[in-house]
C-alpha cells in the first residue's frame, strides 16, 4: 500500500505564471512518456518480474514516479494558477480551458487523453519465482 | 513561508532538510535494490534514515503532521498548506 507524505520530492514554488509553458509541460504529466505512464508501467510490470531484485527496483521506482507525477502536476498548477481565461486563450490553451478550466488533466501536449495504450505489461509464464521444476526454459 | 527562527531552523529550512534526507534515503534504497550486498551503501542508508527520522520528528512536533500516521492535538491535516499550493505572489 501507499501512504501520503506531505511534501514534494523536491520543493516547487514558482514565482510567475506562464500558461504557454504549462501547455507543453502537461505532456510530462499524462503524455506517452509522462510520469503517469512511467508509474503505471513500473507498478504493473513488477508483478511479472522473474526475480526479487527486479521486483524491488520496479516497485520502488514506480513509487518514485508517483512523486514525480505530483511534482509535474504542481508545476502545471502553479504556472496557470491566477491566469485569466483571456491569458489562457492567448497562450493557446483555449481548448484545454474549455474542457478542464484551471484543472489538471492527464493528457499529452497535443490534447490526447492519457491512455493505457502507452504502456505494455506481460508475464511470460505462470512459473513460480524459484522455478524448481525447470520451466525457465519454457518461459 | 513565515520565518520563525527558534533554535536555528526556520520552518522552511527544516522542511528542506527533511526533504533532502528523504531524497537521500530514497536514492540509497534504489541503489541497494540492485546492490543488496554493498555494506558501505547499507551503512550510508541507515545513517540517512536516522537523521531523517530525527528531522521529521522535530518538524512534526514544531509545525504539524507530514503524514496522518502522526498523533495530532487537532486535525491539522485539513488546515495546513498542501505542498502543491501556490505561494502568495
Amino acid at each position: 500500500m501507499w501512504t501520503y507524505n506531505r511534501n514534494l520530492q523536491y520543493p516547487i514554488n514558482l514565482k510567475c505564471k506562464n500558461p504557454k509553458m504549462a501547455k507543453v509541460i502537461i505532456s510530462q504529466y499524462g503524455g506517452p512518456d509522462g510520469e503517469l505512464a512511467a508509474s503505471l508501467r513500473y507498478l504493473s510490470q513488477k508483478f511479472g518480474m522473474p526475480d526479487k531484485k527486479s521486483m524491488a527496483i520496479l516497485n520502488d521506482i514506480g513509487t518514485e514516479e508517483l512523486a514525480h507525477l505530483e511534482m509535474v502536476g504542481t508545476i502545471v498548477h502553479q504556472l496557470t494558477d491566477g491566469c485569466t481565461a483571456q491569458e489562457l486563450e492567448a497562450a493557446g490553451m483555449a481548448d484545454y480551458y474549455t474542457d478542464h478550466g484551471w484543472g489538471i488533466y492527464p493528457q499529452s501536449a497535443a490534447g490526447a487523453p492519457f491512455t493505457a495504450a502507452y504502456i505494455r505489461s506481460k508475464r511470460r509464464s505462470n512459473c513460480r519465482f524459484n522455478r524448481r521444476f525447470g520451466c525457465r526454459a519454457e518461459s | 513561508m513565515g520565518c520563525e527562527c527558534e533554535n536555528g531552523n526556520s520552518r522552511e529550512e527544516l522542511m528542506n532538510k527533511v526533504m533532502a534526507y528523504k531524497f537521500a534515503v530514497n536514492d540509497m534504497s534504489l541503489f541497494l535494490d540492485t546492490h543488496p550486498t554493498d555494506e558501505k551503501a547499507l551503512c550510508l542508508h541507515n545513517d540517512y534514515v536516522k537523521e531523517y527520522d530525527k528531522l521529521k520528528n522535530e518538524y512534526e512536533s514544531k509545525y504539524g503532521p507530514l503524514s496522518f500516521e502522526t498523533e495530532m492535538d487537532s486535525w491539522q491535516w485539513v488546515t495546513d498548506k498542501w505542498p502543491w499550493e501556490t505561494e502568495v505572489r
